[in-house]
């Protein structure tokens, strides 16, 4: 009553019997919001809209008048208005509790209601930041990874890796000459903020060919406020020597715009086994990422830039010439070249840089949906050094510079009450130069490759407490390539002549024919998932997908020598696109007391492109095994099986096991590079109290993979006169590694924080090879690292 | 007019995916020319001449088109006499290069980095090297080649790059990784 007398007092002079008529509605569909609270900011009073949404004030006096409008499940909004008169306006507020999740997300938060899938969040991630996307991704139940030497890892799902696996970053397809082995994916861990392993098949918005999974890198959603915060972490290694900084700063306003500068450094030495040092086997590395946008419900942009400079030494024993060093490295069980610590980074190496840069712009539409646009590009130049003579010393012998870029949209229709339908298109140009001066013909020749996509994906709530979805994808793609083939491998060895007459030139130069390989594809791929949920926080989810995948650049067109290797690999022309059926359930219970979360998964996949010894040559350099891509039809069954128990309020479990079983059914022989069966048990103490204090001790234990092809086969040593036996097939034994984690959290100073964290991986400096590292015939895996690492918020 | 906003934001994305193609399509016209790279460091042949006072044998293996394609060609001119000693001098050549490169100008340079190895089957025959790199290591481009009783075999020629230095003369002591290794049949009379 006071108040009223006060503004009346206030404003005597004015004429103050002006009406305002509001009603609130819902952005998507008009229906009325109930109870919203209306805060008159010049009367500092608040009022609630009735049962249609509606509410009146009166006694307004000329002048501005300032409403903030909240309720339950939307986005807080603000509005002025100048009164002049009587005005009556409808206000709407977004009703969706999806957009409060982009702010805070949640710990079960899923890119689609139906999906398989696992993440790792921004503080699992921080421990592997001097680490690989593949050493974090390793922690998930399920994935593996490929390695070569102990820091080029590539992840793997369900035993497929390569151009099998979609890695997303901040939305936009990676292309980094995915292909090959040897190539990491160019990511810094330490630009994202958490990453999601995709296992079952709602992946048609990224891509068809997502026959083994996908992993989406996801960046941070800032809140709209004033704010300013950063972060900066070291950490320090006594295995390599080595250690990362990586710094972050964040600018938020309460408009919506936001900007992130990230920058990390990371350089290692010679890493050691437990027995020697792993002579040329550091890395520097070099990242920096940067981020602008504006965000709010109704329209917003994102503009991203990242550059990931990376520079990998390759274990130098790993450099062979024939097949008979490589009898004389498998037989021998230590590298070649041992030498003392050291920095350096000789040769071989891989030196690459990536960069890559995307702008996205979307907009919601009344009684539609949101509407969002995006172009990427991405540049990648990998240059591979090995040992060479004279003044190709410093000459890499692999130089490619790959150019991507894409424009795609997505309509995101959501005004249906229970149906979300996504749909959208892209369209992309690739262009591959395999730069000249290498003095060698390049292993990937250059092409380019054009793609055109349409996709629409649909979500249906049947009730409150099942969903189903179902997605289309339609891919054209056709690559114009440019390679010389040696004539007699043309003519005689691989027919082509015959099969393929209409890429020929008559441009003949030192036995070799130019040609002009063109393929186009049109691929179909789909998806259906079916989740529902149960009580006591159970969970069931189904998933069938359909994926498609063309053949890689490499399958197609690889032709040479392979040094780490030790032998010839050989594309084909003929391979065409393999097609996988892919089903997967998961049966879940997310609970903090006792959880659990079982995966089964099938996998069939037609025309299967695979890498395999099919023969011996002998060169000037002598004998090698000949490898060949070809075809079969292979299956992949397994199981991942995770479980989380509370010990006591202090103390809790955490357990997986992965079980794969993988066949090539066309020669009924395992599938060669199958994870064999792993699993991990941890036990952590958390304290609360105790500044946060969590210590974790963790098993892991892989066991020997049993079923593998065997490729083994006798060569003739011209030197020691006999046949010797190559035996590159057989895997290493089984091995357990025991690592310890500990943090702790200190308030530094008024605003900020400190987390220290001692690691130990490791622990018992065990000795053991890895089946899954091509590198596995020359060394031991890594002993015993001690980390340390210091995180400070501001 | 919001709506006009976000149209020219997607009309300025398709401009610059547009331009952006004309860039890349302006710059591959660059590339246009060949820039076909030919084997800079492949050795098509290895030529091993053996001279004495009353002849000289050669021994040469020629793979012109390199791996793959159509096999290398052994080709040993005739028998070595018995009980007599040649000077021997390997030859590594490009002949796809005109003319062709002498590589074993390379291995000399660098001789510190590279050794030759020769390892007959026929027992009495002994091959010394003769020449030294900077530390005094043999690295077997010249060499000594005493021939004893009549007999048939095989000689294999390899060149090892990296290898341990000094070493016992065998191949397999030195370590290394393989850029040469030829057999060929060899009859001594």
């Amino acid at each position: 009553m006071g108040l009223v007398i006060a503004i009346s007092s206030f404003s005597y002079s004015q004429n103050c019997d002006y009406i305002f008529l509001g009603e609130i509605k819902d952005f998507h569909d008009g229906t009325p919001i109930e109870s919203a609270t209306i805060h008159i900011i010049e009367r500092d009073k608040y009022i609630v809209s009735d049962f249609d949404g509606k509410f009146k004030i009166e006694n307004l006096c000329a002048g501005t008048l300032t409403l903030t409008m909240s309720h339950i499940g939307c986005e807080t909004k603000t509005v002025s208005y100048t009164i002049e008169n009587d005005i009556s306006k409808i206000i709407l507020l977004e009703h969706h509790l999806e957009e409060l999740n982009e702010v805070t997300v949640s710990s079960n938060f899923k890119t689609e209601g139906t999906s398989i899938e696992q993440s790792i969040s921004k503080a699992d991630l921080e421990k592997y930041t001097d680490k690989s996307l593949g050493d974090a991704l390793n922690a998930v139940s399920g994935v593996s990874s490929l390695n070569t030497g102990n820091t080029i890892v590539k992840p793997m799902i369900h035993g497929l890796h390569s151009s099998r696996l979609l890695i997303i970053n901040n939305n936009v397809r990676l292309f980094d000459q995915e292909w090959g082995d040897e190539h990491a994916p160019n990511i810094d861990i330490n630009s994202s903020d958490r990453v999601e392993v995709i296992k079952g098949a709602n992946t048609l918005k990224y891509g068809s060919d997502a026959i083994g999974g996908l992993i989406l890198l996801q960046p941070r959603r800032y809140a709209a406020i004033d704010s300013l915060f950063g972060s900066t972490m070291v950490s320090l290694n006594s295995n390599g020597r080595g250690g990362n900084i990586n710094s972050e700063i964040i600018k938020t306003y309460a408009s919506g715009l936001y900007g992130r500068i990230q920058t990390s450094y990371k350089q290692f030495g010679d890493f050691k086994s437990p027995d020697y040092y792993l002579t040329n086997s550091g890395l520097k590395n070099i990242n920096a990422s940067a981020r602008i946008g504006y965000r709010t419900f109704e329209k917003g942009f994102d503009a991203y830039y990242s550059v990931v400079s990376n520079e990998f030494a390759i274990l130098q024993a790993s450099h062979i010439g024939n097949v008979g060093d490589l009898v004389a490295a498998i037989n021998s069980r230590e590298p070649r070249v041992i030498e003392d610590f050291s920095y350096n980074i000789d040769y071989p190496k891989q030196n690459i840089l990536h960069h890559l840069a995307k702008i996205e712009a979307y907009k919601r539409f009344k009684n539609l949906g949101k509407l969002t646009v995006q172009y990427d590009m991405q540049i990648n130049r990998r240059k591979e050094f090995d040992l060479r003579r004279g003044d190709l010393a410093d000459t890499p012998v692999i130089d490619l510079r790959l150019f991507t870029n894409s424009l795609q949209s997505n309509l995101h229709i959501d005004y249906i009450d229970n149906l979300k339908i996504d749909s959208g298109i892209l369209v992309r140009y690739q262009q591959n130069d395999a730069v000249s001066g290498t003095g060698v013909s390049p292993l990937i020749p250059d092409f380019e490759k054009y793609d055109a996509s349409i996709y629409i994906i649909g979500n249906y709530n049947l009730n409150e407490s099942s969903e189903i979805s179902a997605g289309m994808r339609y891919d054209f793609t056709r690559i114009e390539a440019e390679k010389r083939y040696n004539v007699t491998d043309w003519n005689e060895t691989y027919n082509y002549d015959e099969l393929f007459p209409q890429f020929e030139t008559n441009d003949i130069d030192n036995s070799e024919i130019l040609t002009y390989p063109e393929f186009t594809f049109h691929n179909i791929s789909a998806n259906l998932g079916y989740s529902k949920l149960f009580n006591n926080d159970l969970s069931l989810f189904v998933n069938y997908g359909l994926a498609t995948r063309v053949p890689n650049p490499s399958e197609l067109f690889s032709d040479g020598l392979h040094h780490s290797a030790a032998r010839i690999e050989t594309g084909l022309l003929t391979l065409n696109k393999e097609v996988a059926h892919k089903f997967a359930v998961s049966f879940e219970r997310n609970n903090q007391d006792f959880g659990f979360s079982i995966s089964p998964y099938f996998k069939s996949i037609n025309g299967f492109i695979q890498l395999i010894p099919t023969g011996i040559t002998t060169t000037i350099r002598g004998a090698f095994p000949v490898w060949e891509y070809n075809q079969i039809n292979a299956q992949i069954f397994g199981v991942d099986i995770d479980i989380n128990k509370k010990i006591t309020n202090n103390f809790n479990y955490n357990g997986n096991i992965s079980i794969l079983k993988g066949d090539n059914l066309s020669e009924d022989i395992p599938l060669i590079h199958m994870p064999s069966t792993n699993f991990t048990n941890g036990i952590s103490y958390n304290n609360k109290a105790l500044n946060n204090l969590s210590i974790n001790l963790i098993n892991k234990t892989v066991l020997q993979q049993k079923r593998y092809p065997n490729y083994n086969f006798y060569t003739y040593d011209p030197v020691l006169q006999e046949d010797v036996y190559v035996d590159i097939s057989s895997t290493p034994a089984a091995y357990s590694l025991f690592s310890f984690n500990s943090s702790v959290n200190f308030k530094a100073f008024k605003t900020g924080t400190l987390k220290l964290e001692l690691n130990i991986e490791n622990l018992f400096n065990t000795k053991y090879n890895e089946y899954l590292n091509r590198q596995r015939y020359f060394s031991q895996e890594l002993g015993r690292n001690i980390n340390l690492k210091m995180k400070i918020n501001y | 007019m919001k709506n006009f906003k976000s149209i020219n934001t997607i009309k300025l994305l398709a401009v610059l995916f547009m331009s952006s193609i004309a860039f890349v399509s302006c710059s591959s016209d660059d590339d246009d020319h060949d820039d076909h790279d030919h084997e800079e460091e492949l050795i098509t042949t290895v030529l091993y001449t053996l001279t004495s006072p009353t002849g000289f044998v050669t021994i040469e293996f020629q793979d012109l088109d390199g791996a793959g394609g159509a096999d290398g060609t052994y080709d040993v001119s005739g028998p070595l006499s018995a009980n007599t000693t040649y000077t021997g001098v390997i030859k590594l050549l490009n002949e796809t290069e005109d003319p062709a490169e002498d590589i074993t100008l390379e291995v000399e340079e660098e001789g510190d980095e590279h050794e030759f190895f020769y390892t007959p089957s026929i027992s009495d025959i002994t091959i010394t090297k003769e020449d030294a790199d900077v530390d005094g290591n043999p690295i077997g481009i010249e060499t000594t080649f005493t021939t004893g009783e009549a007999g048939t075999g095989t000689l294999t020629i390899e060149l090892i790059h990296e290898p341990t230095k000094p070493n016992d003369g065998t191949s397999a002591s030195a370590g290394g990784s393989t850029d040469v290794e030829v057999t060929f049949s060899i009859e001594v009379q």
